[in-house]
């Protein structure tokens, strides 16, 4: 039977971490799904923080996940926020007409 | 070592009471209203200049508390001091700024002073979970200070830029972070540097993770290949708010980029350098290069910071003492002449409104020729021309450079600097020898023309005088490296 070590937690953070990335750089429709790449990049963390963790029989990684979290809530908070304010300026949260400055 | 004593809050001490106070000055604004903005925005000055003073009274040498999170030494010192000097003129610039266009809301200084305390959590901070919050702490206000004009589309399209490549700037780190607890099994600075001295092979897992913790600041600094947001960013924002991004943030993100390589991973400095010296030299000549097609002053500055940044960088490629003074120096004048210059910005005022075109500069000598003559200092110090400040601060790191041995990042730092004199020197030029375009708006407003003559007085005579803050930077340069 296949046991599940440390290499296939790390694998599947780097995948999620990866479509975070490109999830935010290849979406070309709505910021939306830009805030869930960024969640998705910091669960990625998360998975590694605590699979190290128990790894290394120490505390600190979960600790630190644990803040991981707070301030992630705190982010999306503020970008939902600022992200309706947009809207009521613009009409719209397309990412294509994000464009007023360029250069 | 699980011990459950109370921690020793004493090297904490500035920034406790600066976060004491910014929740005191938030329930003050709250019961009085909006009409108390004024008095919240000098209660913050006036917290900031005493959070400076606890700043200088903390005991000399290295205090390390709260389980080896925190850290004070003189380096910290030295960067708490830029930042609280920055912070405070920031909020200074803003006075009239606010009331004149009408945004002026007590949560404005209160946010600064928030991102101060997270800015002075970075400079201390002595692990990662603590670099981590402590960047949190300042990148969260500046993503709502940036869309603080909320009836106005440039401001918010600059929050939410900056909040997308922030927010991904700091999964990176994260990850970086997250790879180097795992292969190094532990966060903190102090048991980094003593588990890597001495040994030879060097995990991959370990490398990885650095070079994304390197990314990550790279971002928070605005060095180029990470530097995208920063022309929107500053174009999009409320003036004042800018010429906050550009000082304070930029001084406390250089200080944490300079202890994280320099504390922890002084073992690898074979393997960060070359990413080091790759983003130096591609800041500095995006920032010459790119800063000649702009005819929007906000932009301009932000392209001519990405090259600073470029220049402090050399110091820290350099890696050693003298190229750690040499970012210090740099990070003062820097903060000194990009306060004054967005103070002059801030005065380009014309009879319907804000104005943000260099063109408008046009004649600026014989219309009002004080100001001309501010900017004009400004901008030969921006541009390295002696005996300006600017000019020392460069000749600082490149001599660091050539100490050692790294002749052709000097040579490059030379060159990008005379292509970045073209766009400084044709302000100047556009001031003196054109026709003039509309006159601005006076008076400028009292705390401007203070700002500005200042820091002007401070860039044109730095020369005469300039072993005292040598001194200090060779004192935080040697705590951090010994």
């Amino acid at each position: 039977m296949l046991e599940i070590g440390l290499s296939h937690y790390l694998t599947v953070a780097a995948i999620l971490f990866t479509l975070g990335i490109f999830g935010i750089f290849l979406n070309r429709k709505n910021v939306i799904i830009i805030l869930m790449s960024v969640e998705l990049m910091l669960l990625a963390v998360n998975i590694n923080l605590v699979a190290f963790s128990t790894h290394l029989q120490d505390l600190v990684g979960q600790v630190f996940a644990m803040f991981v979290l707070t301030v992630a809530a705190g982010e999306a908070a503020i970008g939902l926020a600022i992200l309706v304010v947009y809207f009521r300026n613009r009409g719209t949260i397309a990412v294509e007409d994000i464009n007023l400055m360029k250069g | 070592m699980p011990n459950h004593a109370v921690p020793d809050f004493a090297p904490a001490a500035p920034e406790i009471f600066l976060a004491g106070a910014a929740m005191a000055l938030l329930m003050l604004g709250v019961f009085r209203g909006d009409g108390s903005s004024r008095l919240v925005s000098w209660l913050s000055v006036l917290s900031l200049i005493v959070a400076f003073f606890m700043v200088q009274m903390l005991p000399d040498g290295t205090g390390i508390t709260f389980a080896g999170m925190f850290i004070t030494d003189p380096f910290a010192v030295f960067m708490k001091s830029l930042v609280l000097i920055g912070s405070a003129l920031a909020i200074v610039l803003s006075l009239g700024y606010v009331r004149a266009e009408g945004f002026e809301r007590f949560e404005y200084p209160i946010l600064i002073l928030l991102a101060s305390v997270g800015m002075m959590m970075m400079i201390s901070a002595n692990d990662l979970i603590s670099l981590y919050m402590g960047l949190e702490l300042q990148s969260l206000p500046l993503y709502v200070l940036a869309a603080f004009k909320r009836d106005s589309t440039r401001a918010t399209e600059a929050g939410l830029k900056y909040f997308v490549l922030g927010a991904l700037s700091s999964g990176m780190l994260l990850y970086g972070c997250s790879l180097i607890y795992g292969f190094a099994g532990t966060t903190n600075f102090t048991a980094l540097a003593d588990s890597l001295r001495g040994s030879e092979d060097v995990s991959l897992g370990l490398l990885i993770g650095v070079v994304f913790l390197a990314a990550g600041l790279a971002f928070k600094v605005s060095a180029v290949p990470f530097h995208m947001w920063t022309p929107d960013v500053y174009e999009g924002a409320p003036t004042p708010v800018t010429a906050f991004f550009a000082t304070a943030p930029k001084v406390a993100a250089m200080a944490l980029f300079l202890r994280a390589m320099l504390d922890p991973f002084a073992n690898l400095v074979s393997e960060w350098q070359q990413i080091i010296v790759f983003v130096a030299v591609a800041s500095m000549i995006l920032g010459a290069f790119a800063a000649i097609g702009q005819r929007n002053i906000k932009r301009l500055m932000a392209y001519s910071s990405i090259g600073h940044v470029g220049y402090a960088l050399i110091g820290l490629a350099a890696g050693t003492e003298t190229g750690v003074r040499g970012v210090l120096i740099y990070m003062a004048i820097y903060l000194a002449m990009t306060a004054g210059t967005f103070a002059c910005i801030l005065c380009m005022r014309q009879k319907e409104g804000m104005v943000e075109s260099i063109d408008d500069l046009s004649g600026l000598a014989r219309t009002s020729p004080l100001m001309a003559a501010a900017i004009g200092i400004f901008m030969f110090s921006l541009a390295g021309v002696p005996p300006m400040a600017g000019f020392f601060g460069k000749l600082y790191v490149f001599k660091a450079a050539v100490d050692s041995g790294m002749y052709l990042l000097a040579v490059i730092g030379v060159v990008t600097s005379v292509v970045g004199a073209f766009y400084y020197l044709r302000i100047v030029k556009l001031m003196y020898f054109d026709e003039p375009a509309e006159a601005f708006e006076k008076p400028a407003g009292m705390e401007l023309s203070l700002v500005m003559a200042g820091t002007g007085l401070f860039t044109l005579f730095f020369f005469v005088y300039p072993a005292p803050l040598v001194l200090w930077a060779q004192a935080a340069a040697a705590a951090l490296l010994g």
